[in-house]
Order: structure tokens, then sequence, then C-alpha cells
């Protein structure tokens, strides 16, 4: 079968498909080279004679929705993953449409979880052509397999909503999971069994698809407020009996991690963000829920409160930890992509300090601005790291897609990136001399910090200048990585993969950085 | 078929692998391999296995072999575990190199205010146990090993002491009692333990025999190092015995208390207040100060109370103890901070050692301080809280210039 692509060597030296699901790439120029030309996409313009004036969207069932929206063979469906491995509306929509006998559909989620594992069937049947968004666990086997039709798209959640925007990806029909919505359709996702938090992540598809479906299990009288889904943009409205599990959707607690060696890598972290000048009055950080980042907040949180610093504003993922400084005052503002557990969704309904944010606000790089850039110090993690400080999230060592990028790329802008990370796991070395797929630049990430020492950047000499003198562990990244091969016996054979790309890793301004091949 | 097996495999099993050799008559090696790092090592595994077998040879074997991310002194261990299953006549060692972060020494009088325990059959934590900075590790082999699995964790804790970096924290081996004791010994002591564990210790003889046997070893193997003893004691005759126990041997470095076994010995329970291990605990300081050794306290055990912990240990530092055991790696820095000097204490004390110099300076066999004479213990007292002092970060090295 003849390719429709070739691969060409991108400006980090990777090889990546010219043409991906039918459409030309622009190969990785390298950070800020590549400008955009053109218009923004757009919807058709509506009529509101087309809507009921009294405001009731309310269909019966989401098959009569997706039949009014015009489902059909070979169109593009997007869903969203606010509610995490809860959400039962991506499944549904998939089910319905396998009733309805529809086929070739691309799926374009935000992201996917464990509890999409089924969509796989769904894939075996013709329903679904394809996947664009991350694809974790099954589904990034399966797509590593070489299993799917078409090619997987990994973007960021500020590249996801790039693409939309730019119209790289046009979507037919958004379907977006509400836990609270009015017949109009504004929805938000502060109320409701299945609250979360927000719905920034469902914010491009309302803006920007053909069709939007509002899914609810929590219908109010209008106004359902605050609209953080404006009803406006919005074709029909579906009251279901649940969309998700809350136990899956926050949890109730948000686990620190107990491993004495992550507790130690976070405690570095946090001392180096204090040694470095970077934890002064006014400042800002933005640290995960992963067990090493929340560890990494809690130590902070005692060092600012031993030094009597206060920040402006913390990026979430909020956590309970994150609210305990809010309300401690410890900072102005949370300003939140995605809520965590549930005294993030508490805080978020009750607190005007904790703010509701979307991938346009905090990431969208073809815009003008966002404030990824204005954040002092982020702390995220990695699969592996090389010693150009290049660093991968989306595979793993043996070459296999097990995790999507998330904000991970957007938030690189920082002013301080930190990946604190062990520098081996098991026998697996994290530091190595070549990344199996390279996600994030290494002129973008400043700080690797391991259990065997912190690595500086070479190119950031007001780091290595801000720590001199202090008794951080500072090391160049080769020593720590010549630590680890003498440890695990070695550097790892590289795996070998087959021709076939299987899927395409995006930059945030909608380049080609990387892609993933077929595991042979 | 004959068959050895030695490892673990199944759920949860981290770090470790499985290996079992089943020997025949034709047909050379075969080597089944599954492992979670296979793309990256597995030749490196099967390389390493079939230079194993070679080296007990071996030629004619169907070896399994289920990894989870092992590392290489832990595949040799597994193996040869296996293989000395299969013949327990098999004596020769399949030894990794010794690496030159393993050749530290220790010294007589060396601070040790925490030790961290290892269970000896477990390689994961045994690999960054040292990064925690514990003043030492123990790398037990007796109670945390199964009966079942004492000869493989002998092996491994011998492996280990070869290849892994504990970042100068003192090496240390809990080994069993009596003849399995001694067996442990002839395996651990070639490979630079500073200080072996004696444990559930009730006599002078059991001291001497551990010396014995030690000094055998040595002299048999050819080891250079000191090997120092710390006798645990955990039954009432062993409180009792205490300072026969402390004065058996000149190796020994320290004395300890273990109050799991202890307690249970003299029929009650281990209670918060501690009022039932009071006089046992006072019983081991004073057996150790009188010896001349170091008063060890026993393990904090609730890992996730720290303020417990701290309280623990300011109470063990009134009694007069030095040191604390260990059982989580968290648990260290709360050990050291508890048993810093206060800054009071150590402003007391650098004014009766700068006492001291001066009058040494100028050859006087007094030391006072104002009006007031300083005996020599309190000197000796002093100059000890200047070390511990130093050593958790709340005095600086070069005090003496800041002044």
């Amino acid at each position: 079968m003849k390719r429709e692509y070739e691969l060409v060597e991108n400006a980090v030296g990777r090889l990546v498909p010219t043409v991906v699901n039918g459409k030309e790439q622009v190969p990785y120029m390298g950070v800020a080279k590549h400008r955009p030309e053109g218009r923004k996409a757009a919807p058709p313009i509506a009529s509101a004679a087309d809507y009921p004036a009294d405001g009731d969207k309310v269909v019966k069932d989401l098959r009569t929705a997706l039949e009014a929206a015009g489902l059909k063979d070979g169109m593009t469906v997007s869903t969203h993953h606010h509610l995490r491995n809860g959400d039962f509306v991506a499944n549904m929509v998939f089910d319905v449409a396998a009733e309805m006998g529809v086929k070739d559909l691309m799926w374009f989620p935000s992201a996917s979880f464990p509890c999409h594992a089924r969509n796989i069937e769904h894939m075996d049947s013709g329903v679904i052509h394809h996947i664009e968004g991350s694809m974790n666990g099954p589904l990034g086997r399966y797509c590593s397999e070489g299993r799917m039709r078409g090619m997987g798209v990994l973007r960021s959640h500020g590249g996801r909503y790039q693409a939309v925007q730019d119209g790289e990806v046009h979507i037919d029909i958004a379907v977006i999971a509400a836990p609270t919505a009015d017949p109009f359709g504004n929805a938000n996702a502060l109320e409701g069994p299945s609250a979360c938090g927000l719905l920034g992540f469902a914010l491009a598809d309302s803006q920007y698809a053909d069709k939007v479906i509002v899914v609810t299990d929590n219908l109010v009288p209008f106004p359902c407020v605050p609209w953080q889904i404006q009803g406006n943009y919005v074709d029909y409205v579906v009251a279901v009996e649940s969309i998700g599990d809350p136990e899956k959707i926050v949890s109730g607690t948000t686990q620190i991690t107990r491993s004495p060696d992550r507790q130690l890598i976070a405690e570095l972290t946090a001392r180096f963000v204090r040694e470095a000048g970077i934890m002064r009055d006014g400042f800002s950080f933005q640290a995960g829920a992963g067990g090493t980042a929340l560890a990494f907040a809690i130590y902070l949180k005692e060092m600012m409160k031993e030094a009597g610093v206060k920040a402006r504003f913390v990026r979430g993922g909020s956590t309970q930890y994150l609210v305990e400084m809010l309300e401690e005052g410890l900072t102005d503002y949370i300003l939140d992509g995605q809520t965590f557990d549930l005294e993030g969704v508490r805080s978020m309904r009750e607190n005007p300090g904790h703010v509701w944010t979307s991938p346009f606000t905090s990431y969208n790089y073809n815009g003008k601005g966002f404030f990824g850039t204005m954040v002092d110090v982020v702390v995220l993690g990695a699969t592996e790291v090389d010693v150009d400080f290049n660093a991968n999230v989306v595979t793993h060592s043996d070459g296999v897609l097990l995790h999507g990028i998330g904000g991970w790329q957007n938030c690189l802008f920082s002013k301080c990136t930190i990946l604190p990370i062990p520098s081996f796991r098991d026998r697996i070395p994290v530091l190595v001399d070549e990344v199996t797929t390279l996600v994030g630049p290494g002129e973008l990430i400043d700080v690797i910090v391991t259990e065997r020492g912190i690595a500086i950047n070479p190119a950031r000499r007001d780091l290595l200048d801000a720590v001199r003198g202090s008794d951080l562990p500072v090391r160049p990244i080769q020593d720590i990585k010549a630590d680890v091969e003498k440890i695990v016996g070695g550097p790892p054979a590289r795996p070998e993969f087959g021709d076939k790309v299987v899927a395409a890793i995006k930059w945030v301004d909608g380049t080609v950085i990387d892609c993933v091949r077929q595991l042979p | 078929m004959p068959r050895g097996v030695g490892g673990r495999r199944g759920e949860g099993v981290r770090s470790d692998c499985y290996i079992a050799v089943e020997t025949r008559d034709a047909g050379g090696i075969d080597i089944a391999l599954k492992s979670k790092v296979e793309s990256m090592y597995g030749e490196s595994i099967a390389g390493l296995v079939r230079r194993g077998l070679e080296f007990f040879g071996i030629e004619h074997a169907a070896v399994e072999v289920e990894d989870q991310g092992a590392l290489p002194f832990v595949i040799m261990a597994r193996l040869e575990v296996a293989v000395k299953r299969l013949d327990p006549s098999e004596k020769r060692e399949f030894l990794p190199e010794t690496a030159p972060e393993c050749r530290y020494a220790s010294r007589r009088d060396r601070m040790r205010r925490s030790r961290l325990y290892l269970p000896g059959n477990e390689a994961r934590f045994m690999i960054n146990a040292g990064l925690h900075e514990p003043d030492g590790v123990i790398l037990d082999l007796e109670d945390s090993v199964h009966p079942a699995e004492k000869d493989a964790a002998r092996i491994l804790v011998r492996n280990a002491l070869r290849q892994v970096d504990f970042f100068g924290s003192e090496r240390m081996v809990r080994i069993n009692q009596g003849g399995l004791g001694q067996e442990d010994l002839e395996s651990v002591v070639p490979h630079n333990v500073h200080v072996v564990l004696i444990p559930k210790c009730e006599s002078a003889e059991e001291v001497i025999a551990v010396d014995e046997k030690i000094q055998a070893v040595r002299k048999e193997r050819g080891v250079e190092n000191e090997v120092y003893l710390m006798p645990i004691i955990e039954s009432a005759l062993g409180a009792l015995k205490a300072y026969e126990i402390a004065s058996a041997s000149p190796n020994n470095v320290a004395l300890t208390i273990g109050l799991e076994d202890y307690t249970a010995d003299i029929g009650t329970r281990r209670t918060p207040e501690g009022r039932e291990s009071f006089w046992a605990r006072s019983a081991v300081v004073n057996a150790a100060r009188a010896a001349g050794l170091q008063p060890i306290d026993t393990v904090f055990s609730d890992v996730r109370d720290m303020d417990g912990l701290r309280a623990s240990v300011l109470e063990a530092k009134s009694l007069g103890f030095d040191g604390k055991g260990c059982i989580h790696p968290r648990q260290i820095r709360v050990i050291h901070e508890a048993f810093a000097p206060t800054r009071a204490e150590v402003e007391r004390a650098t004014r009766i050692v700068l006492a001291f110099e001066e009058a040494e300076k100028k050859g006087l066999g007094v030391v006072s301080l104002g009006s007031k004479m300083i005996d020599p213990p309190v000197v000796k007292r002093a100059l000890h809280t200047v070390d511990m002092a130093i050593a958790a970060g709340v005095l600086d090295a070069d005090w003496r210039d800041s002044e």
C-alpha cells in the first residue's frame, strides 16, 4: 500500500510525516519560529428564528439529538475529560452511533481515560475510524500496535484549542457532559451529583463546532449560573439519568506520595525554588496533582510560611492542598484548569479567588499571549529526559504510547520549568542519551531534580548563579546519567520499531515535533 | 528433572526476579525470559544468566526467568540461590564486582543517631536508602526475612554490600541467632561490613562466639577492616546481663534494645508512655556507658506519627541514649533534629570547649569558666555536644572563627 506521507526531518532532528490523516503538516521549526497565516475557523451563522423562543432546547434522548445534529459517516465528534475516569458520556455517544449504523467517525476527545477502553470495540467494528486526542492505557497500546485505521494525533490542551481555532480540526458535533445545565444549554460543573468544577476543556468546542449537544443529569430552570458554557452556542440539550460516576470523577482526598524517594525529590525541588530566589512575595507557581508535585506544594507551603512569603496566584489542577493555601491567605488566587478533589470543587463554588480558566486563557499559543508564560515556576513530570534536556511524556522507554500530553507542553513556557523525576524506575533509566519520543524541546526545560542530584540546563546561567553557594546537590546531567547507568548495568538497548507511523505529536503551534512508530 | 528456584514473582513484586533452573543431561542452555525491561535489557539479562551458569559449570539446563526490573546484582543473587537449592553442596560464590563506592571505612566513635532497617530480601529498599543520609543502614537477615528465604537474603545482602552505594552511612548487618548467624557471618564479613548486630543477646558468650567467628573469617579471607559489634537486648535476661554483654568484647561499640520482644518477654505490651520499659532502657544506657559504648534506643514503629517520633527521641535523649532505630527513611531527619543539641546547650558547650582549649594552651590542669571549675566529664560532654551540633547543622564546623 502506498503511504500518503513522506518523512522529513524537523528542527529537532526527528523524522515526521508530511501528511497526517489527509492533512498537510508543517514540521516543527523551533520554539517561536512558526507564524501561522490566514483567518480563524468559524461555525456557520445560525438564526434565532430556528431555535425555540421559550429557550427550551431539550430533546428526548441522545439519539434524537445526534440525529437532529445530522450525525453521519466520516464526521468528527468531540467529547471532554472533565469527568475523568468516571465519564459515561463519551461511551454513550459511540454506543448510539453504533446503534444508528454510522461508520468511520473521528473521535476528538480532549483526553481519554481507561473507562473509555470499550471504544476499542467501536474501532474494531468500524464505528470509530481513529482518535485524535490523548490515548491513555489500553487505547494507547491499541494505537501503538498499529491497530487503529487512521493516525493518532496528540496535542496539548492549548494545542487542541489552537487546532480547533485554526481550523486544523473541524468539529461536526460536540457533545458536552454538563454536571448542571438549563434547557437553553447554559451549563456549569459547580453543582449536581457529577460536579467536577469547570468545563474549560469544552470551550473551544462550544465556540467552533457546527453543532453542540449538552448532556446533563442535573437539569435546572433557566438561568444556570454561572454559565461556564453559554447556551447561545448550544443546539440541543439532553437529560440523562447519570453522566458519570462521582467517585471516579473527583476523589474525596488527594494522596500525596508515600515514597520516601519521591518525597526527597519533592523537598529538593521546593528547596531549589527557595534558594534560587523564585519564592518571593507576589510570585506564582504551578504544580499538578501527581504525588510528587503535591508533596512539592506542601514543602513549598511550609517554606513560604516560614519566610512570610505570599504568592499572587497559583495555577491549578487544584486540590485540597492548594485550597488550604488560598484559605490561609498564602495566595491571592487559584487560577484553575481542572479540579481534582471535592475540596477543590467546593472552593471554586464558594471562593471568588478560586477562578475557573480554560485552555484559551492559560495555554493557547496561536493567540495574543497566554498566561502560562507569566507563571514563575512550574513543576511537571516526564517519562524520560535526555542529556540535552529534551523530554518525553507520551511513550515509555519501550516505545509504547501510554499517556497524553495534557497541559505539559504549554506549561514549558513558564519562567522556570522543573521536572522532578526519579533518575531511574526499577531498572528503567529516566535519564537517557536520547528520548524515545521528543515532546518538549530542551531549550524550554530548565531544571531536572532527581534523587541523585539537581541538573540545571547550562543555558540557564542565571539559575546556576542563583544557587551557587547553596548546599543543593547541583551536578551536570551527564554525571547523574553516568551514575544511573552504573546502577542499571549500562545504557538500555533502543526499542525496535516498525516503519509505520501510528501517531503524530504536535507542538503548541500546530507543527509536528515527533511521531510514534508501530511496535514490532 | 532436578529444579532449583530463587527469587519472587507475582503481584506487587518490583525490582526483583524469579529464576528457576532445571538441569538436564543434554540440550545446552535454554532461557525462557519474561521481563518488563525486555526491549532494553533482555539480552543483558540472558547474557548474565549464561555467564552465571558457566561459572557454576552447568552446561545443560532449562532456565525460566521472570523479571520485574531487577538490577544485575539482584539477578546474580537469585540465580546463585537457585543453583544452590538445586545442589546444596555448591559453595562457590557468583560475586559481582566490588564498586569503589562500597570501600569506605567507619570509626569506632562515629555518630550513630539513626540506623535504618532494610529487609534483607528486598532489594528495592536498599538501592536508594543511603540517599536519605541515615548514620547507619542495617541490612537485616533476621526478623524481616522469612525462615525459608534465609539463604536467599544472605546472598542478596552480600551482593548489595559489594554493589550498593550507601553514601557514607555505616554499613551494618543484623545476623540471625546461633548457627544461622555463623553462616551469615561467613557470607557477609568479607564485604566491608562495619557493624554486626547480634539479636536477642542474653550472654557474654554469644558476643564472644560472634566475635570469634568474625575474627576467623577475617583471617581466612584477609579482611583488613575492623568489624564492630552492637548487641541487641531483647529479653529480661538480656537486660539483667546488660553490662556483662556490653563489656564482653573490645569490638563492641554500641548497645541497643528491642522493645517488641522485650515487652512480650516480661509479659506485657508496649504502651505510648513506655513505663513498662523504663527500667530496661535505663539499664541499657547504664551498661553501655559503664562499658564505654554508645547506648542506642529501640525503633519507633508508627511511621506516620512524626510528632510522636519527635517526642520519643527527646525522651530517649533525656534518658541518655545517643541514637534511635528507624524503619522508614522519613524518620531520619526527625531523629537527627531531635537529637541535635538545643541552642542553649550549644552555647554552653562551646564556651566550655573554648575554656578547655584555653586552659590546655596555658598548660593549666584545671578548666574554669568564670568563677566555676569545670570537671573533666563536663568537658567531655561539651565536646560531644559540639560534635552533635555540627553534625546536625546547628553549628558551623568552623564555629571558632565566627566567635
